[in-house]
């Protein structure tokens, strides 16, 4: 940084009010510096809590400077069943996500490089819908498992999802069935299947693609699970613990492989890639 | 478990009046025949009438009826020579999804179904027809012992959805439903599912992948319950009926959205009037399915399955 966009930054920060400055992190309660925690890739420095990234963030992280190559950019929710709910028309809170967070969808679809490793990915953006899956959604990931089964590139799909879109009735439902389709495919190809699960993962796209990886990684106490913590406690009429439903809980259970801090993510996923065997070859007889 | 539903009074009423005549004419104080013939032929036109004007939240009221037949009906109504299997060989045995062999007709299958009670003490043994991972994973099982036997699967589905319980969670709900989707799409022999009541989201659809989907003309499939969504979109569950409509959650709506293939019909008066005459529609469409589906080598079958759920949504591009 240069000294003339350096004393920008100063004269910028003298009109920041408190709120500008402090940011209150979800996980201590503690204040602190909003620069830190964006330095700290949006985890809080004090506690390690994680906090959300946008599907661009979380693309530049992860892929080598440059390499994302985006594709089905254009598919965008269309409102099939002419959803009208008590707040207005389905197709309003659409624009107004699509205006928001300049997507058209609630998962960026591309392929990119990872320390050169050439995969295909899908990256959900929380802030669209609640990252909920819709019609687009599903027919996006989709599309990017087959590319990869085509082509034979590993897989990596980074949910952050509330679940299914209401908005898209039966429809939602369905991308359950049509994205798990092409996860089977990938199997059948015996093409690699990386599932990242970061805050939230729950509803149906944990009932879907999310938990169904070859390795499943999550990022440290991600809210990840089936039902809401609200309809359990009615169904069983007791508090919950407090770790229930993240991801500690279900790497206790059984069902992720890892918790992967997000400096460590890049890396971890690079570790786990050099392990697929891509010419084939056979080992022993 | 008595629950009339409010806009079938004018049939009840004529149902309760005809009950009554026909008990005095079978103690010999005849001399009503030709009143109870005339109400007969009344109660008909009533129950059409009734029934063709049904609103989606009055379908599900039906779908959900305590007397609306439940999977052991049919086993009983339908299918001969049943062998249930019971266990996921990991935990447990699930109460609320049931299944095994059994014939239908002539055509040997798979038969695997969530099976709501009859009553209290049933429902509860059964958890409501609402199934935890090891009833999906049971399922699974099953349908992977029916591809090495190369048996047609039948799947039954009526239940409000996967078990929202601790234990649910702790031993991976999402993760057997997930499974389930991923394996059916794949699975090497024909699947035929059927919504015969509740169709309630990830917890229908883990049996509901299927190369033909059928649903009975009052049965629902949704993605929420009615009473889920008003709960969060309208913020008030009192506006259910609202959702319900919006939802498009009744088999003539599936049908126009391409989710299903074919509606089995009721007769007027629903499933719970009269389970046996909507059994036997359901015995000869589900057969008819079963006989095309198996002309199909397994290839193509499970290529069509494919393209099938691949083109499921809709969408701008």
């Amino acid at each position: 940084m240069g000294w003339f966009s350096k004393s920008e930054v100063r004269r910028d920060t003298q009109k920041l009010s408190r709120d500008d400055i402090w940011i209150r992190c979800q996980g201590c309660r503690a204040h602190v510096f909003k620069q830190d925690y964006y330095d700290n890739l949006n985890v809080c420095p004090k506690c390690s809590w994680h906090g959300k990234l946008t599907a661009a963030e979380r693309i530049n992280l992860t892929f080598d400077a440059g390499t994302f190559d985006e594709m089905n950019a254009s598919i965008r929710p269309s409102d099939p069943l002419s959803f009208v709910d008590g707040k207005g028309p389905y197709t309003e809170k659409v624009e107004q996500s699509r205006v928001k967070t300049g997507l058209n969808e609630s998962v960026v679809t591309g392929t990119g490089r990872i320390n050169g490793v050439q995969v295909v990915a899908g990256v959900m953006d929380f802030r669209f819908l609640g990252g909920s899956l819709g019609s687009g959604t599903g027919e996006k990931i989709l599309r990017a498992a087959n590319y990869a089964c085509e082509h034979k590139l590993p897989y990596i799909v980074f949910s952050a999802s509330g679940g299914a879109r209401m908005h898209e009735g039966i429809l939602s439902l369905m991308q359950m069935a049509k994205t798990c389709a092409g996860i089977a495919r990938l199997d059948e190809k015996k093409v690699p299947y990386i599932s990242v699960l970061t805050d939230p993962t729950t509803g149906g796209v944990s009932a879907s693609y999310a938990l169904v990886g070859d390795v499943n990684i999550a990022e440290p106490g991600a809210l990840v699970g089936f039902a809401g913590r609200r309809v359990i406690e009615v169904t069983i009429k007791q508090k919950l613990p407090d770790n229930f439903q993240t991801s500690e809980f279900f790497l206790e259970h059984g069902f992720i492989d890892c918790i992967v801090h997000r400096k460590e993510m890049k890396q971890t996923l690079y570790r786990i890639l050099s392990y697929y065997n891509r010419s084939g070859r056979h080992h022993g007889t | 478990m008595e629950r009339e539903l409010d806009f079938e009074k004018p049939i009840l009423e004529l149902e309760k009046t005809l009950e009554k005549l026909r008990h005095h004419e079978s103690q010999g104080r005849g001399g009503h025949r030709s009143l109870i013939e005339t109400l007969e032929k009344q109660l008909d036109a009533v129950r059409k009438e009734v029934y063709r004007n049904i609103t989606p939240w009055q379908t599900v009221q039906i779908a959900r009826h305590p007397h609306r037949p439940v999977l052991r009906d049919y086993i009983e109504d339908i299918f001969t020579d049943f062998v249930e299997l019971h266990g996921d060989r990991c935990f447990g045995d699930d109460h609320g999804l049931i299944g095994g062999f059994a014939m239908l007709g002539d055509e040997k299958v798979m038969l695997i179904g969530h099976n709501k009670g009859k009553n209290v003490e049933e429902n509860i043994k059964r958890n409501f027809g609402m199934s935890r991972p090891e009833g999906y994973r049971k399922a699974l099982r099953l349908m992977r012992l029916a591809e090495k036997y190369n048996l047609p699967v039948v799947t039954f589905i009526d239940t409000a959805g996967a078990f929202p319980g601790l234990d649910a969670e702790e031993r991976g709900q999402h993760e057997a439903i997930g499974r389930n989707l991923t394996e059916m799409a794949r699975l090497q022999v024909p699947i035929v599912a059927v919504v015969t009541g509740e169709g309630g989201s990830g917890g229908a659809l883990g049996i509901g992948v299927g190369d033909v989907v059928l649903m009975l003309q009052y049965a629902i499939y949704s993605v929420i319950s009615p009473e889920g969504c008003a709960g969060i979109l309208w913020r008030d569950g009192s506006f259910s009926a609202q959702a319900a409509e919006a939802l498009k959650l009744t088999s003539a709506s599936l049908l126009d959205l391409g989710v299903i293939d074919e509606i089995i019909p009721e007769p007027p008066g629903g499933a719970h009037r009269f389970p046996q005459q909507t059994a036997d529609t359901m015995r000869s469409v589900v057969l008819k399915h079963l006989k095309e589906l198996g002309a199909l080598t397994t290839v193509k079958l499970c290529a069509r399955r494919f393209e099938k759920f691949s083109a499921m949504g809709k969408f701008i591009e």
